[in-house]
């Protein structure tokens, strides 16, 4: 990260990227690493041992646990040192994500405390605010839950109906309403709650579980992440101070949807987190299984499962990383600590957060599915982990936004920094119709040097993307909002463009730094993976052109995509059996 | 209190071995403090902590081996010892213990803890043979340590038995599993640890001559184990059992 400005936030969808300007996981330094691995055996050492008990509501052990996890420094990464925390880099606080997740349910309990809990706090709480409660949470002293959903508002956040009204003596606001599936509410001692002062001005408060008027219903009966506890937060004329008013009144929607941003982008590092545990054990059980007296890993359809399971999880991989370096490269240069420059610093890759949810969830379910088919009637068995992963897997897909509210985001907010002035996306959409009408196809390189070829993909992918998405907004101009199915497929096509790109530059920079035979699993993943996504991409600009245009038009649209689409076939089966031996030779994730 | 603590590092113990060209790679290996050294620097942080003191770790290895050595200073070791193995050529139990007989002899030290053995050649001859060096009492396997002014009180696990050993300071002891629970480097330590002193030796900071450093054993092949195959439960008549039992320990396992 060596430029001196700022990357902005969806530019990689029209600008060219360099390797060097990438945070990779081989860029971790050796404190990173340890910082990893005292996580990675406190889970596997403390957390492993109790983890069915946990799972079945004894949330005695999660709280023990959460302490000694404070005591390890594990609640404190995010939080400045002068609040009692230790105000590492973002980098480390990813490696705890990604570690912890190894605890399943547990896993949930640290990322709600530690994100959605604590950092509302330290982004936007007054000097105040963030003495009194941040040393405490940090510590493990305290853990903090997050209370945004409502039983009738869940996507729509603000059509929130808790509403707050200030006492007659101007000392308090009392909050009415509930706010439902809240991770964390058996013990957490202080939650950030939303409500409507007056029932207009959406507001954020920072409620104590011991304020009066303050309870939680019963445990919810969830189908995974049973070992997070789940309750309704029941307020009633809560007596909330008026100092305890988070954010500025009546713009609590600002710290709501910035705080989901990086709750969406830990989300996805939890998921890479579970990909690679997904893999080892199911690498583990292949090898064991025998049958026609042969172990199935030698069974080339299995082998290619786990091939495919591990370049999705490299691309995922490669994306969190990459977003990680974002932040630690913005929020490094915030002026002041004030809310709102933390808020555009988030907002800034609001996107990115989009992209990481969206497809950290995705790769996630495919991975335990895939796990759970290696595994066979064995991986429907509630005694085999993979199971359990499955189920746990799925609310994924649901919470920190729906991915069909962040698919539908992804191009909103590209149109928004574009009306802003802050991305030149309809000047390159301009620009590039007059280039594709004149635009020859290349005859492919003879002897391209590695990742040449995937490149070229990605560089035709991001003209693709600026043709199709260019066209729909031509077309609909302000009605394009109403085009649901549109504005998804052009976010499909900017989430496979992030993931492949973020692949691709990391198995390059490797490979400038270690050579061909060092970085050759890289490479070999990285290859997989944008050979696997790229036909998707070529498959959604279709049905995007084939919405708008029709007759000669279409035929014409569709004959210059054909340009950026042509690849040159590589043998699939050989590649993928060259990873899949090294998986199950390692028996894990390896790159 | 001054406290040494000789450690290793070795591979992972979920590592699996690969033996390429008769030399066992450490190709993409993770290593670790080896275990039983774990248990040692636990000790010497808890003997610190009570009776005050530093804790110095020092280990013979690759530049990669410094990583144990923070590690160590991430659980509060104070400052950690490196010497370059790059000048020693083929050396053995023998040679590490004289290299680490010359680091010490220019420290002050009340006592020197080391786990039993390593993991990856386990031959448990360091520790004694080092106390020999430096004419120093040792108790090898210790599962509990007490230390009241110069006196020594060690329980030593004896094949399952335990042994009571009284000695005096200045001491040599080995750890063996049940010393301690050695405890995580915490997130603060290891960001202290990047700060602490750190000295790199070699063989000529120590006026040693490689020659003398020669190990006495030579390793003449490297191999893995056979691998287990299925076994084979006898069935029918139990003296027909006997029987076939009897003739294949002496023809097949050829063991009577």
């Amino acid at each position: 990260m060596a430029s001196d400005t700022i990357t902005k936030g969806g530019s990689f969808l029209l600008e060219e990227i360099s390797p060097a300007d990438v945070f990779t996981p081989e860029d971790l330094n050796e404190e990173h690493k340890m910082m990893a691995k005292t996580t990675e055996d406190f889970v596997k050492d403390q957390v492993w041992p109790v983890l069915e008990e946990i799972e079945q509501h004894n949330f005695d052990h999660s709280v023990r646990l959460l302490k000694q996890a404070g005591e390890l420094g594990l609640l404190g990464a995010d939080v400045p040192e002068e609040y009692g925390g230790l105000g590492l880099d973002k980098v480390s606080s990813t490696l705890i994500t990604e570690k912890v997740s190894l605890g399943r349910g547990f896993g949930l309990s640290h990322g709600a405390h530690v994100g959605i809990g604590t950092l509302p706090i330290v982004f936007f709480g007054t000097e105040e605010q963030k003495k009194k409660y941040l040393p405490p949470l940090a510590s493990g002293e305290k853990f903090a839950a997050y209370a945004l959903t409502e039983p009738g508002s869940g996507s729509d956040a603000l059509g929130a109906k808790t509403v707050a009204k200030k006492s007659e003596d101007g000392q308090y606001y009392l909050l009415t309403g509930e706010k439902q599936w809240i991770t964390n509410s058996a013990f957490a001692d202080v939650f950030v709650v939303y409500a409507k002062i007056d029932g207009e001005k959406f507001t954020a408060f920072i409620v104590e579980r011991d304020f009066e008027g303050v309870s939680t219903g019963p445990e919810e009966k969830k189908m995974g992440i049973k070992g997070s506890s789940t309750r309704t937060l029941i307020l009633d004329e809560a007596k909330v101070p008026v100092e305890n008013v988070l954010g500025e009144i009546g713009k609590g929607h600002r710290i709501a949807f910035n705080i989901l941003n990086i709750g969406r982008y830990k989300l996805a590092v939890g998921c890479v987190g579970s990909c690679k545990r997904a893999i080892e054990i199911s690498a583990k059980y292949a090898n064991e299984r025998k049958q026609f007296n042969t172990p199935i890993a030698q069974f080339p359809l299995i082998q290619e499962k786990l091939a495919t399971m591990a370049a999705k999880t490299f691309a995922a991989e490669s994306m969190v990383y990459r977003t990680t370096g974002l932040y630690d490269e913005g929020l490094s240069r915030l002026e002041g600590s004030d809310g709102s420059s933390a808020a555009k610093a988030i907002a800034e890759y609001a996107l990115e957060c989009s992209v990481n949810k969206v497809f950290g969830s995705e790769v996630l379910d495919y991975v335990v599915d895939e796990g759970v088919q290696i595994h066979g009637g064995y991986g429907f068995m509630q005694e085999y982990e993979i199971e359990n992963m499955y189920r746990d897997s799925r609310i994924n897909r649901i919470f920190e936004g729906t991915n069909e509210i962040n698919r539908l985001l992804i191009p909103s907010t590209l149109m928004r920094k574009t009306m802003k002035g802050e991305l030149p996306f309809m000047e390159k959409a301009g620009s590039l119709q007059e280039e594709l009408m004149t635009m020859m196809p290349t005859l492919p390189d003879e002897e391209p040097a590695p990742l040449e070829e995937e490149f070229e993909r990605i560089e035709n992918a991001k003209k693709l993307f600026l043709m199709t998405a260019g066209l729909a907004v031509e077309k609909y101009q302000n009605d394009l909002e109403k085009e649901q199915e549109i504005l998804r497929d052009i976010a499909d096509i900017a989430i496979e463009i992030f993931a492949m790109e973020s692949a691709v530059l990391r198995a390059k920079k490797a490979l400038d730094k270690d050579g061909e035979e060092k970085a050759k699993m890289k490479l070999d993943l990285a290859r997989a993976y944008v050979y696997e996504a790229f036909p998707r991409i070529e498959q959604k600009g279709r049905h995007i052109l084939s919405s708008i245009e029709e007759g000669d038009l279409l035929r014409t649209q569709l004959s210059i995509m054909k340009k950026l689409t042509r690849y040159e076939l590589i043998n699939e089966v050989a590649l993928k059996r060259t990873i899949a031996k090294r998986i199950l030779d390692a028996e894990r994730y390896v790159v | 209190m001054d406290i040494l603590v000789c450690l290793k590092q070795t591979f992972d113990t979920e590592e699996r071995i690969v033996i390429e060209d008769g030399q066992i790679s450490d190709d993409g290996v993770e290593f670790v403090i080896n275990p039983y050294d774990e248990y040692a620097v636990e000790e010497a942080i808890r003997l610190r902590d009570e009776h005050g003191g530093e804790v110095t770790v020092i280990t013979v290895g690759p530049d990669r081996a410094e990583q144990a050595l923070r590690t160590a200073m991430a659980m509060g070791a104070d400052k950690g010892i490196i010497v370059d193995d790059e000048d020693l050529e083929n050396a053995d139990e023998y040679s590490i213990a004289r290299v680490l007989a010359a680091v010490i002899k220019d420290l002050d030290f009340d006592i020197i803890l080391g786990g039993y053995m390593a993991i990856d050649d386990g031959s448990a001859q360091v520790g004694p043979r080092l106390a020999e060096l430096l004419e120093i009492p040792h108790i090898s396997t210790i599962t509990k340590l007490t230390i009241d002014g110069e006196s020594v009180e060690a329980e030593k696990d004896v094949e399952g038995d335990v042994e009571y050993i009284q000695s005096k300071l200045p001491i040599l002891v080995t750890a063996q599993q049940g010393l301690n629970d050695p405890r995580y480097p915490s997130l603060p330590g290891i960001m202290k640890a990047k700060k602490k002193p750190l000295e790199q030796l070699d063989l000529d900071d120590l006026d040693l001559d490689e020659e003398d450093l020669e190990g006495k054993t030579e390793t003449l092949e490297v191999f893995l184990p056979p691998e287990k195959e299925a076994g084979k439960i006898l069935e029918g008549e139990l003296d027909e059992q006997v029987k076939e039992l009897v003739q294949r320990l002496q023809s097949e396992a050829k063991v009577i």
